[in-house]
């Protein structure tokens, strides 16, 4: 024993006079550190309801509830998170995987109550003392439970695009589509926001399964269309997305049409195994547009026997006259229409109603009539000159072109109008060799075309002038064009908080002159087939029907859709539209066997 | 680099004759499971002459929560907030080792930002570890005010675990990709003030535990762990190191950022209670130093977490791995074997107390007497928890 180690252990006095390590009021005079995974908090204005969080929960913690505020919100499930804290382990996966960021934790810790009930509750809802704390757990900055970033769709590079009608979007391989598919959080608002209510998360799924008939059985439940909406949906679902609330939403419109692109045409009967049994009834269709031949699909599903009523030479409507095909290829709209067709629907080509058979000729022969002769009259610009030989309409040009036809643009071309319509005319315009200027009255973030499309355009070369209003049209010295007087325009607050108008600045006036001018600011609809009478008990306004439930018009037999008849005015619409009314038409003609909730042959809701 | 240990064949594993008890001559005695420390959550069966222990037999069972079949049944991402629990004192090695056998089987590569991260934490976890266990020695033989000051020094400790990773026991922050995090705002400053502090108490520590006569009476001697025992009880860590071998797997098989921090294996020749501690308390030092190391070298920006897919349906490729880290007790592994789907198939922990709670001390307990027992347990340094999975 030495005696250092005797004496050494007194050195524990010298710490008596140290400042003690304890507080006296912990939790007041020690609150969680400004990162602490304490009580929850959600932004529930934020919250979109995905129930990501619900799902990565190991506890089970999370109920999603709805909430009556947010109910009927787009692109809102009007559910929110409701915490169980007799589960939690706040471990803050809830956190991490919020598509919204809108989860968050407090640095709040201690927490008592007599109610056992409270520590049950909803996050932002119910009142909660921490709900505003400025502390606590967020998901760091660049850290991510799935990846936020698409997968990029390969794409044909502008100097190449232009030079031909080839597809641009060249389509996902396998690995890129499994990918993009791994993205999906599963959540559904986008099944609600699509107008056919596309089964979206399964049929992702079942890429991610590599299970690509099951993936095309669940398209066609909803949309007898996908090859086609695989490429130009308006896919209002990705604007709703959660995932893109911080990255980019899931590509849903590519993962369709790869699932389509997979499956070979002559499979499709084994697949889709639609077996139909004759039900005796018998119904018309007039227009071979997606409306047309969406209600033809469903109503032969049915076992009624389909006659669809198409002017033109070949059906399709606006997807086979008016998109062109380096967006849609003919190949891809035949794919999902001779699939109708082979159902044993005729269609009756070069037939116009009101010109070859008598729209009340129909209703004689027929059960039921279904209407879907879409938007096929230009709108006019209402400026003076317009009728000039040098002034041609988007619809016109898209139409030839999509004929074979020459549509004879000549080399300059200027298109008015901001719409998708018009971008289709100025690529259409750059692929026949001219130089294309589109002139818009409002900003380019004002045009209601699709971003991606006036991208597009811009990309391959199209120049767009925005905040351009036409005023007049006047003959150029050469015949063989024309010339446009149009001028700057200012963008004014509306004083009533509507969107700022364009008001056209006298002095700012420019004249140029152009081969050709297209006009592409809208179309409206050509119903003088139906008599005057007819047109007075349909209750059209403004060239448009508003039917009623399940389609139906004002004439028990008559049901309409597609462009006519929606606001939307796109495929998808269309397709719900002949979809809804197919049902509506089962109604009126077999009553005794309608549900609300139909089923197809398989036993699968449809 | 060999190791041999020279294995002894005079190392008898005989099991030696049951005292017979019916003789009058021995009483039984069990300490634990009720036994409110560390040492306490298994029990020990002894088997006493007068005060001196002829037998000892060990149990455990009392705290087996099925961590490792929990885990086949939630999602790989659902399972890193699972595994911190498995051994209390000592979470962030399952979070690490978990994660890095996630990602060898999927191949995923963590960025450097995490890589220096996770080596940070998981010294802070070994710093916060050794000063609990300096208490519980020095409690274990009696004295009870450096376990006030280490379990104390050990929140402020916990308080950078609170500020780096949002908890300060079940961190959850070594996640498979990454990290959760990087550090937050005056971090690096407020972790130098600690250590300094934690340098301070260590010296504190040094005159009054070490340079201590009652410590020393009872330390030395007990428990000696000749080298020739360390292979054939698979003895690792501190216990193997204080017996000369220079083994420690950061050095060996460096993982993480160790091949890039200056450090030694410390190795001693003192194998008995004093010598490991002695030797614990120069690694708490190291593991200061070794968390300087990182504060200098850690990449302040840039990315801390892999490009990761979706977790909600992350599906891991089928295979199988062992993976180790050495935590404050020795070698800490993770076997894991996957089948390619959302789950995985089978996960086996494997820490050192294993051997040392149990075939070790069931050896070194003999001879020694009943008020040693505790002390001796604690020396080896073992964690009830991380036997029972
Ligand atoms: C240039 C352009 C680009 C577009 N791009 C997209 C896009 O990218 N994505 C998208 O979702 N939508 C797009 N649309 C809209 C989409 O094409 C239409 O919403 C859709 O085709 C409407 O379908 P529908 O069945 O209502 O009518 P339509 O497709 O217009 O079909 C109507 C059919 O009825 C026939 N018909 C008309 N009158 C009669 C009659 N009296 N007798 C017999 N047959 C008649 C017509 O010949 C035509 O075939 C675009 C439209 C245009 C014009
Ligand atoms: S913190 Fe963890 S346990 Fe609690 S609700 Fe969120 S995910 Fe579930
Ligand atoms: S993950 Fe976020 S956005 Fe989705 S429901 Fe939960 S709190 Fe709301």
């Amino acid at each position: 024993m030495n005696l250092r180690d005797l004496l050494s252990p007194f050195f524990v006095w010298q710490r008596a006079f140290e400042k003690p390590y304890t507080s006296i009021r912990p939790t007041i005079d020690r609150p969680g550190a400004p990162a602490y995974r304490g009580f929850h908090i959600n932004v529930s204005e934020e919250c979109v309801g995905c129930g990501s969080c619900h799902s990565i929960c190991q506890n089970h913690a999370i109920d999603m509830v709805p909430v009556a505020e947010f109910e009927g919100r787009t692109g809102d499930s009007g559910l929110r998170p409701r915490f169980d804290y007799g589960r939690c382990c706040w471990c803050g996966l809830c956190v991490d995987i919020c598509t919204a960021a809108s989860l968050r934790m407090s640095n709040e810790y201690a927490w008592i109550s007599e109610d056992p009930d409270e520590f049950h509750f909803t996050a932002g809802i119910d009142d909660k003392p921490w709900q505003n704390n400025e502390h606590g757990y967020r998901r760091a900055e660049g850290y991510h439970l799935y990846p936020p970033k698409r997968i990029e769709m390969e794409m044909l590079s502008p100097d190449v695009s232009v030079q031909s009608f080839e597809e641009v979007a060249r389509g996902y391989s396998e690995a890129q589509a499994k990918l993009e598919a791994d993205r999906c959080v599963e959540c559904g608002i986008c099944v609600a926001t699509c107008p056919a209510h596309m089964d979206v998360p399964d049929y992702i799924h079942s890429i991610r399964d590599g299970d690509y008939e099951k993936g095309l059985q669940l398209m066609y439940r909803t949309n007898p269309f996908p090859a086609t909406c695989g490429r130009i949906c308006t896919r209002r679902c990705e604007s709703v997305c959660p995932v893109g609330i911080l990255g980019e939403p899931v590509a849903i419109r590519w993962l369709k049409r790869f699932i389509v692109d997979q499956v070979d045409a002559q499979d499709y009967q084994r697949i889709l195994n639609d077996q139909i049994i004759e039900s005796g009834h018998r119904v018309a269709i007039i227009g071979a547009g997606p409306g047309g031949l969406s209600a033809a699909y469903y109503l032969r599903k049915k076992g009624h026997a389909v006659t669809v009523f198409e002017a033109g030479e070949t059906a399709g409507g606006m997807l086979r006259y008016g998109v062109p095909s380096y967006r849609l290829p003919d190949a891809d709209l035949d794919k999902d229409i001779a699939y109708i067709v082979s159902l044993g629907v005729d269609i009756r080509y070069n037939t116009r109603i009101g010109k070859d058979i008598e729209f009340e000729q129909l209703l004689q022969d027929y059960d039921a009539v279904f209407l879907s002769t879409g938007l096929s009259v230009p709108s006019n610009m209402r400026i003076q000159g317009e009728d000039h030989a040098r002034v041609l309409s988007g619809l016109q040009v898209l139409a030839d072109v999509a004929s074979g036809r020459d549509p004879g643009i000549g080399r300059q071309v200027a298109v008015i109008g901001g719409g998708n319509v018009a971008m289709d005319a100025a690529r259409v315009s750059r692929r026949l060799g001219a130089d294309v200027t589109i002139l818009y009255r409002r900003r380019i973030a004002d045009m209601p075309a699709d971003a991606e499309e006036i991208h597009e355009s811009q990309e391959e070369g199209c120049n767009i002038v925005p905040q351009a209003i036409p005023v007049e049209i006047t003959t150029a010295d050469n015949p063989q064009q024309v010339s446009i007087k149009w001028g700057e325009a200012e963008m004014v607050q509306d004083p009533k908080g509507g969107r700022p108008r364009p008001v056209l600045q006298e002095d700012r006036m420019h004249t140029d002159t152009y081969d050709c001018i297209i006009s592409a600011i809208g179309q409206g609809s050509d119903l003088d087939f139906l008599s005057k009478e007819n047109q007075q008990q349909l209750a059209i306004e403004w060239g448009k029907f508003t039917p009623g439930e399940y389609q139906q018009s004002a004439l028990q037999k008559v049901f309409v859709g597609g462009d006519v008849a929606n606001r939307t005015a796109d495929a998808i619409s269309a397709i719900e539209d002949g979809h809804h009314a197919a049902r509506g038409i089962e109604r009126l003609l077999n009553p005794d066997e309608f549900t609300t909730t139909q089923t197809d042959n398989t036993g699968e809701l449809t | 680099m060999t190791l041999s240990t020279g294995h002894s064949a005079a190392l008898d594993f005989a099991q030696p004759e049951p005292p017979d008890l019916s003789s009058g001559k021995y009483v039984k005695l069990w300490q634990g499971p009720q036994h409110p420390g560390i040492t306490g959550n298994m029990s020990l069966e002894l088997v006493l002459d007068g005060d001196t222990i002829v037998s000892c037999k060990t149990h455990v069972g009392y705290l087996h929560r099925g961590f490792e079949k929990l885990m086949e049944r939630r999602t790989f991402i659902q399972n890193f907030t699972v595994v911190c629990r498995i051994a209390v004192p000592e979470p962030t090695f399952n979070e690490y080792l978990y994660s890095h056998a996630v990602e060898e089987i999927s191949g995923i590569e963590v960025p450097e930002r995490a890589i220096w991260l996770r080596t940070m934490n998981l010294e802070m976890m070994r710093l916060a570890s050794f000063l609990m266990w300096i208490g519980g020695q020095s409690g274990a033989f009696g004295q009870y005010t450096v376990p006030n000051w280490t379990l104390a020094y050990r929140d402020y400790v916990l308080d950078l675990f609170e500020e780096m990773t949002g908890a300060r026991i079940y961190h959850m922050y070594i996640v498979p990709g990454g990290v959760r995090a990087g550090l937050p705002d005056g971090f690096e400053e407020r972790a130098r003030k600690i250590m300094k502090g934690a340098e301070k108490l260590l010296d504190q520590i040094e005159r009054v535990m070490f340079n201590n006569v009652v410590f020393k009476a009872r330390s030395k001697g007990l428990g000696i762990i000749t080298p020739d025992m360390v292979d054939p009880y698979g003895i690792v860590g501190p216990n193997a190191r204080a017996c000369g071998l220079a083994r420690d797997i950061r050095k060996d098989e460096p993982y993480l950022a160790y091949d890039r921090l200056d450090f030694e294996t410390i190795s001693g020749n003192e194998p008995d209670a004093y010598g490991r501690a002695y030797l614990r308390l120069q690694e708490t030092r190291q593991s200061i130093n070794l968390i300087r190391q990182c504060l200098d070298h850690a990449p302040t920006d840039g990315p801390f977490q892999a490009d990761m897919p979706n977790v909600l349906h992350w599906k891991v490729p089928a295979g199988e791995t062992y993976v180790k880290a050495e935590c404050t007790r020795g070698e800490y592994g993770y076997y894991m074997v996957t089948d390619g789907s959302e789950f995985v198939r089978r996960v086996h922990v494997r820490g050192p107390s294993y051997t040392h709670a149990i075939a070790v001390m069931e050896r070194l307990a003999v001879g020694t007497n009943i008020a040693d027992i505790a002390g001796l347990m604690v020396s080896l340094h073992t964690y009830p928890p991380e036997i029972e999975r």
